[in-house]
């Protein structure tokens, strides 16, 4: 009898153990759009070198669950219908589990009534709120929301006793984003805002924008935009003579930024994910150590200062590559419901707390208020 | 409206249309020479800048300076020699449907080898904070670098044209080719020379402006269009008068926020171009003849 | 006429050989971005009877695709159902205004989307008459600058204003009901019908153009082609032959930027950008100028091949080579007629007769 017994062991274990050695042959399809080229690359080139060096190191410990990672990146130069292509691409040809990216807003909604279709995981790493509101199953987003930001920014004006503000913000997705969250906190939180201005994101001076603004007498400027514009504002600014403190937004988040603005930058204050200036936190965060590795993996690797930007795919693959290694399978509906259900994940841009009604899983405490001091980042401590 | 605000108007509008009048010029001296709208006049300012930025890490500024516009002067030169010289005859419609091409190949190239950043040269004088108040309006001395170092190009143009003789060559290669070929002008050398001459001219524009405006590797096309606009508005030809056009595009664009959303500032040029072309092709101060009669 | 039966009868048998090689191989995949190529044809087919046979270059075509586009994505997406009033309710009566779920479960009151359409189009042209004189009466690079600069006030135009999406664009357009059961739509399960639908209308394109071009407008127009002068001369009234092909181009664009925007869902910005309309020129460039098939046939390969990333983060370098390589060695196009007829009595030396 236990001799019979032995045999069905041995067999079963066999069976097992060749079922397993077929199955680790079984590649994870990953698929990523990206913006590395184009009006967004400055988005798309950072996640993208983030999303290869992150892979990389994953197949090199022997992938996931034994599986290794294969990603496919693709670059849609932040055009919907590239997006519209490849995710369709992605998802029926390459028969992927994920979708990473897209880098802008724009691309993020054409194609979420896709994975929506296509039943696909899409995490998104691009900041418009209406991505996960109204939610949708399969789309999350891991960079923080703009809401939060302005709210940081205007708790900190409470602090410094600031009510009237001046406002520039840039014509695209992200500027408009943000100007109409400010002007939608701005009355609850007492402050009144006396000049609006909106700027083409591709302007390249803006001294008759920020003169108006001085002209209008305001205590604060708050620029909400991305790159060249926020550069060139604090400079506009500070040139024509205005000494009150200067607001940017998150898209503030990469050295190379504060260089191109040289002097003028210093002061600005901004809310960012911790990553910037990773150094300065106390032991006893929780995020150090993640950010600190992240940063010292890229900066060695790429020889080019890390920002937040990338920041959010590193998080969105990490995300993705926990939840497959927690259910044990990369059943699509498995693993979304793992994500679903994810709290307390430690990444760049936060500690996450997923849930059915946050696609986001960030709060307001995923921000840092963080200022530039002798041409670095530095916490902002008032 | 108050004066300081008004003043403060002129001046950016100043600053913007001085680098529009550069690279209109740059088109002139080509289309005088050739007949040719160069698409790419743009981009030569835009590689100036890059360039110079990228040398300006191991060598003094002047010197950095300096060696970007001989380097995209060559790169003119080559242009020229490798794409232009050798056409026989060329419609116009071909002409144009190359310098499109070439435009599209340079910011390409520029992509790839420098990436998608932007980048500045640093302040010739001072920082990105300092500025000179006169009365209530604030100048970067930037500004005055610019404008200074752009009436310098010009006034030596304008005498190089005058004066000298190989700019009187290329005066009678303008004027008729035959004629100038006859009396042993090399035509041939005269077209290359003149889009040397164009990139230094824009190669220059961009490394006294970049401080500013950043340089990235598709700051060339909107450059290009207004640049255009400029030359067309002065009389498609006239270097002179694309001076005083660039100043006016400059401030026409610079007032406009007053009463447009800042987001179509852009807008405005490409609008004046049309009404010009629409109305008035030979521009504020060009004659209509010689505004048809230029054929390669 | 029996030539150009056969040519179509051809086309239209490679199509469907296309279709059944996809569906029986399982690749039904690759029939998206032959359908979303189909509709940029149709663009590329336009552009072609205006610079290839009519003469006139234009940098600015995107311009008209994005009218077309963005006007029906607009009125089939934006929600009237806070407007009360008479006129929005005789609309709906009228069955012009149409009520749909969206994503959320909610109601939204939008245009159906065959008005919608027929507006777009409808602008574009008029759009096109109205700057389509001034315009076409200018030459050489000045045509392509005021070209280049109507393509660029509509992407500042689309770029700048929030109504539209500012650099978003729109999404969550709805499919395209054409005919009781046939829509236009990106959902995968009507992937065969719409890859059927968008080249029906390309073919459907095709015949109209191939008739313009041997009806006396297209004889009309291969001699303002050849000498503009001589024509007006002949008593040709050039100007308002141009005027009508520019208008037949604008349409072709818009009523192409309407179908592949409900087919894809939505529609940005980038789809009015100059490097799209040098796109389309290159095309048309490399086809040969005046050749429908060929730049047809040049659409179909290039646009599949760019939509499937085949050409990385070199996708535009790659249609400005071609421009200037066309441009300088080949600038009657690749596929040009008398490569076919040098070809021909190369293999058949006796008695091949050539046509000029």
């Amino acid at each position: 009898m236990r001799g019979r017994n032995g045999i069905i062991v041995a067999i079963v274990a066999l069976a097992l153990l060749v079922g397993a050695g077929v199955q680790a042959a079984e590649p994870i399809r990953v698929g990523a759009i990206l913006a590395v080229t184009g009006p967004a690359s400055f988005l798309g080139g950072p996640e993208a070198r983030t999303l290869e060096m992150l892979v990389e190191e994953v197949n090199a410990k022997g992938g996931i669950n034994g599986h290794k990672v294969e990603l496919f990146i693709m670059d849609s130069g932040a055009s919907p219908e590239k997006a519209v292509s490849f995710a369709k691409q992605l998802i029926e040809e390459k028969k992927v589990l994920a979708i990473l990216g897209p880098s802008t807003s724009g691309e993020t909604m054409q194609i979420k009534g896709i994975a929506e279709e296509g039943k696909t995981i899409l995490l998104s790493c691009a900041a418009a709120e209406v991505i996960v509101n109204p939610v949708a199953k399969w789309v999350f987003k891991t960079p923080q929301k703009d809401s939060d930001a302005i709210q940081a920014i205007f708790n900190q004006m409470k602090r410094m006793k600031i009510s009237k503000i001046g406002v520039l913000s840039g014509n695209d997705g992200f500027g408009s984003a943000g100007k109409g969250q400010i002007e939608k906190l701005a009355p609850e939180n007492g402050i009144t805002i006396v000049a609006n201005e909106v700027y083409d994101k591709a302007s390249t001076d803006l001294t008759a924008e920020v003169t108006k603004l001085k002209a209008a007498n305001v205590e604060a400027i708050v620029n909400w935009s991305i790159v060249p514009a926020q550069s060139i504002v604090i400079k506009n600014a500070r040139q024509i003579g205005f000494q009150g403190p200067i607001f940017q937004s998150h898209g503030f988040g990469n050295i190379r930024y504060v260089a191109a603005a040289g002097a003028a930058a210093e002061g600005v204050i901004f809310p960012a994910g911790r990553l910037l200036a990773a150094e300065g936190l106390p032991d006893s965060n929780p995020q150090k150590t993640v950010l600190l590795k992240y940063k010292k993996d890229y900066e060695a690797k790429y020889k080019e200062d890390a920002s937040t930007f990338g920041g959010h795919a590193y998080d969105a693959f990490m995300i993705l590559a926990k939840a497959i290694e927690k259910a044990g399978s990369t059943d699509k509906e498995k693993v979304r419901d793992v994500i679903e259900t994810m709290r307390g994940f430690i990444g760049t841009g936060g500690v996450f707390n997923f849930s059915a009604q946050d696609h986001n899983g960030l709060g307001i405490d995923a921000f840092e208020l963080l200022t530039v001091k002798d041409g670095k980042f530095a916490l902002y401590r008032k | 409206m108050n004066l300081d605000l008004f003043l403060q108007y002129v001046v950016a509008g100043i600053t913007y249309g001085t680098i529009y009048g550069i690279v209109a010029i740059g088109f002139n001296i080509i289309y005088n020479a050739t007949g040719i709208i160069n698409f790419a006049q743009g981009e030569f300012v835009m590689l100036g800048g890059m360039t110079a930025v990228t040398l300006g890490r191991f060598l003094p500024l002047p010197a950095a300076i300096l060696a970007a516009v001989l380097l995209t002067t060559g790169v003119g030169a080559l242009i020229e020699i490798l794409f232009i010289r050798w056409l026989h005859r060329p419609s116009v419609l071909r002409m144009i449907v190359i310098t499109i091409g070439l435009s599209i190949l340079i910011r390409e190239t520029a992509l790839h080898i420098w990436g998608e950043s932007v980048r500045a040269l640093p302040y010739f004088t001072g920082t990105s904070v300092t500025s000179i108040r006169l009365g209530g309006v604030y100048i970067s001395p930037q500004v005055l670098w610019v404008v200074g170092i752009s009436a310098v190009v010009v006034a030596i143009l304008w005498g190089f044209f005058r004066y000298t003789l190989l700019g009187m060559q290329m005066r009678a290669c303008a004027a008729n080719r035959d004629a100038a070929r006859l009396c042993g002008i090399s035509a041939k050398n005269m077209v290359t020379l003149s889009f040397m001459l164009s990139a230094g001219i824009g190669a220059l524009g961009g490394c006294i402006v970049s401080p500013i405006t950043y340089v990235q590797y598709d700051s060339g096309v909107p450059l290009a269009i207004k640049g255009f606009t400029v030359a067309i508005l002065g009389g498609l030809g006239n270097s002179l008068a694309s001076v005083g056009a660039g100043m006016l595009l400059g401030i026409l664009e610079s007032f406009s926020i007053s009463v447009l959303p800042a987001a179509y500032k852009d807008v405005i040029s490409v609008a004046i171009l049309l009404v010009i072309l629409f109305a008035r092709p030979s521009g504020l101060f060009g004659s209509a003849e010689v505004a048809r009669l230029k054929e390669f | 006429m029996k030539k150009q039966g056969l040519q179509i009868a051809g086309f239209a048998a490679v199509v469907v050989a296309i279709q059944l090689a996809a569906s029986l191989t399982g690749n039904v995949y690759h029939l998206t971005q032959l359908t979303m190529s189909a509709y940029y044809s149709l663009v590329v087919l336009g552009l072609c009877i205006l610079t290839g046979y009519a003469g006139q270059i234009s940098i600015g075509h995107a311009g008209f695709f994005a009218i077309g586009g963005y006007l029906s994505a607009l009125l089939t997406t934006h929600d009237l159902s806070a407007h009360g009033g008479p006129i929005v309710s005789g609309l709906a009566a009228m069955g012009i205004l149409t009520r749909r779920p969206d994503l959320y479960g909610g109601e939204l009151l939008t245009v159906h989307p065959w008005p919608a359409c027929i507006f777009a189009v409808l602008t574009a042209v008029a759009v096109a008459y109205a700057i389509g004189g001034p315009v076409l009466k200018l030459k050489g690079h000045y045509l392509a600058m005021a070209t280049l600069g109507f393509g660029i006030i509509v992407y500042r135009i689309v770029l700048g204003t929030e109504l539209v999406g500012s650099a978003d664009g729109i999404y969550d357009v709805p499919a395209f009901p054409l005919l009781p059961r046939v829509a236009v739509s990106g959902k995968s399960s009507l992937q065969v019908m719409n890859y059927y639908v968008a080249w029906g209308f390309v073919i459907l394109g095709m015949v109209f153009l191939l008739n313009l071009v041997r009806s006396r407008v297209g004889r009309a127009l291969a001699s303002i082609h050849g000498a503009e002068d001589a024509a007006e001369a002949m008593g040709i009234p050039t100007a308002r032959y141009k005027l009508k092909i520019f208008v037949v181009s604008a349409a072709f664009a818009a009523v192409a930027g309407v179908l592949l925007t409900h087919y894809n869902g939505g529609v940005g910005p980038s789809e009015s950008s100059v490097m799209k309309s040098v796109r389309y020129l290159a095309i048309v460039a490399i086809g040969g100028m005046a050749n429908l098939w060929g730049a047809l046939l040049m659409s179909l390969l290039l646009n599949y091949l760019s939509l499937r990333g085949y050409f990385g983060t070199y996708d535009d370098a790659v249609f400005g080579v071609i421009l200037i390589l066309i441009m300088l060695f080949a600038p009657d196009g690749l596929l040009r007629r008398q490569l076919f007829e040098d070809l021909k009595a190369a293999v058949f030396p006796a008695g091949g007769e050539k046509e000029t």
